[in-house]
């Protein structure tokens, strides 16, 4: 938004623009006859609501597909490219296979484990370092800022076979130590958040100090309660990171008994060759607890992802 | 991204305004975080730059000895880097510009609030949510060229199937438009947000002025995005460079290496065929890069915004 733009109250305090302004789009949104960005009459809306549920349908199309395949046996499966209705009926044995053959309750208490301990220990340990550079003083706190923001841009594909040796090196291979602790180094997220603390008037910061609160305090009681929204935002971001992630689990465990959903359900693939309806069933087994989370907590993510900061700028 | 300079901002910034005393409980509250950042980045960075001037195997045959900038002269001399880095770069224009733009009319069409909000958030989000192993299972099955849902289409409206994955001159197109189809949720929740952000009386202004709803997207909701959008195209950009993990599952770099990043190349190098250094040093040849075109695009963008 171009500082030219901002109403005298939003100039003072920059934070409360967004809000504000959705709040009474709310509120007054319905008695305008028009809408910011949409034409009067019907014909604008009609063509808006065909656009989109066109553009839904595409989208959607590849999901039906996977979860329509994951219900078919594996003759169908393989045979046509077109035929939503196979000719077999729809069948449970993909799913009956993968469960009888994987250990599906071991991995996905595992995936629980290790996304909520990286999630935990990255927001823990990036809201503190956040902390530390938006408000405090020390020697070297902006060549290190620096150095963690151009970090950003280190591809973590070239990171694996040093971090790997490393783990060898420490004996952690196969433990879930060695799953979590790389992952929980997220230089973007330190990034943001410092970036939302910056927001953070200092007048409520100063009046704490008035009453004589030290650097915990204030980062206890008055930075982190006013910063829920973007913790929440970073939460979301790792979480999904670290569930979906692949490469690292698979290279550094190889127990059964210690991989996540992804890694475990692959392996059920690779022991029974390729097989589209268990590959989907498998696919839509790996898939379903994000998007149910997803589902439930839409208008929350939504909203977080806005308070990044990253959207309103 | 970009610098930020409402009033409000560089005050905050000005480190006079703090009452923090110097030399307090700073560093104590960026340990943790530096701890991890310097053990599971800034270490194994050491490690593959001192990698780079060895010939260092994965077999750890030979061990490794120290070979000066070999591996860098032989990078350099490599056609094989520049053809995969030229891929690379092809990728990210060819995903960058639609994950932009596709994310800009979706955002757009989803603002004008009409009703199944939650539907339309719900089916243009959700494959974001996809891990990728699922992305190439549900995409490898309609590309299929003989049974796929994509050819059975072409099929029904009369045209020849193609093979998506396995001809030179549609894979790449193929593989941008899949990761189009996975990653575009994140840039449309972005932009519906900055959209949300743009104040009302903006568009109160230009309607009393006359604007009709073109004029109003032309001359006040595009111009208020343009931050968004410099934000996004460089994020984007980043990401897509990092291409690696749904080109190594659909096509493994082929037909032919038409499709091979960069990425793949240094891991075939590492892992295929063993060698560690070299690997190494074709990685911190990509990081050069990747270092060279961020700070270009700093340049122009923090040009423009004065």
């Amino acid at each position: 938004m171009a500082p030219g733009t901002l109403s005298p109250a939003a100039r003072r305090n920059p934070r409360s623009t967004m809000p504000r302004e959705v709040a009474r789009r709310r509120r007054h949104g319905g008695d305008r006859a028009w809408h910011p960005t949409l034409g009067t009459g019907p014909l604008p809306r009609v063509l808006t609501l065909l656009a989109l549920a066109l553009m839904a349908v595409v989208w959607l199309v590849p999901f039906g597909w996977g979860v329509d395949t994951s219900f078919k046996s594996e003759v169908d499966a393989s045979a046509s490219g077109v035929d939503w209705l196979p000719d077999a009926g729809f069948t449970l044995n993909a799913y009956r296979t993968i469960f009888d053959q994987g250990n599906l309750p071991v991995w996905a208490v595992n995936s629980v484990v290790i996304a909520v301990c990286v999630t935990a220990l990255t927001v823990a340990v990036s809201a503190m370092a956040a902390y530390a550079f938006s408000r405090t003083l020390f020697r070297g706190r902006r060549v290190v800022f620096a150095v963690i923001v151009a970090s950003i841009l280190v591809p973590p594909q070239i990171l694996i076979v040093p971090l790997f040796r490393q783990m060898l090196a420490m004996n952690l291979v196969d433990t879930y130590a060695a799953v979590i602790l790389p992952q929980v180094v997220a230089p973007a997220m330190v990034f943001i958040l410092k970036k939302f603390f910056d927001g953070i008037p200092r007048e409520l910061e100063e009046a704490a100090r008035i009453d004589g609160a030290g650097n915990f305090r204030v980062f206890w009681s008055v930075v982190l309660p006013l910063s829920r929204p973007i913790l929440a935002a970073v939460a979301i971001f790792v979480f999904i990171n670290t569930w979906n992630n692949f490469l690292w689990p698979f290279i550094s465990t190889s127990d059964p008994q210690l991989m996540t959903l992804p890694v475990g359900l692959s392996t059920v693939k690779d022991s029974t060759g390729l097989r589209n309806a268990q590959e989907s069933a498998a696919s839509v087994l790996g898939s379903l607890p994000l998007l149910i989370v997803f589902m439930l907590f839409q208008r929350r993510i939504v909203k977080s992802v806005a308070t990044t900061g990253l959207g309103g700028q | 991204m970009t610098s930020v300079s409402t009033p409000a901002r560089q005050a905050a910034a000005d480190p006079r305004r703090a009452k923090a005393k110097p030399g307090s409980t700073g560093w104590f509250f960026a340990t943790p975080f530096l701890v991890f950042f310097g053990l599971f980045l800034v270490v194994p960075l050491g490690i593959g730059l001192w990698m780079s001037f060895t010939d260092t195997s994965l077999t750890g045959a030979g061990g490794s000895s120290f070979v000066g900038l070999d591996n860098y002269t032989e990078a350099i001399g490599d056609g094989q880097v520049w053809r995969t880095l030229g891929n690379t770069v092809w990728f990210t224009v060819l995903s960058s510009v639609p994950l932009v733009l596709v994310a800009l009319v979706m955002a757009l069409l989803v603002y004008t609030g009409m009703p199944g909000q939650w539907l339309w958030r719900l089916s243009f989000f959700a494959s974001h949510l996809l891990p990728v192993a699922v992305v190439y299972q549900v995409w490898n099955m309609l590309f299929q060229p003989d049974r796929g849902m994509l050819n059975g289409l072409l099929d029904l409206v009369g045209i020849d199937g193609i093979g998506w994955l396995t001809d030179e001159s549609y894979a790449m197109w193929s593989l941008a438009l899949v990761t189009l189809w996975w990653t575009v949720g994140f840039n449309f929740l972005l932009y519906l947000a900055a959209l949300q952000a743009i104040p009302d009386h903006l568009y109160e202004a230009a309607a009393l002025d006359g604007a009709g709803a073109w004029r109003r997207l032309w001359s006040v909701t595009l111009p208020q995005l343009r931050r968004t959008t410099v934000m996004i195209a460089v994020l984007q950009m980043m990401a897509s460079l990092k291409v690696f993990d749904q080109i190594y599952l659909l096509t493994r770099g082929g037909p032919d290496g038409a499709t091979r990043p960069i990425l793949e190349y240094i891991y075939d190098t590492g892992f295929t065929n063993y060698r560690l250094g070299y690997a190494s040093a074709i990685s911190y040849v990509f990081f050069g890069v990747i270092i060279i075109l961020s700070l270009a695009q700093l340049k122009i963008f923090s040009r423009r915004e004065d």
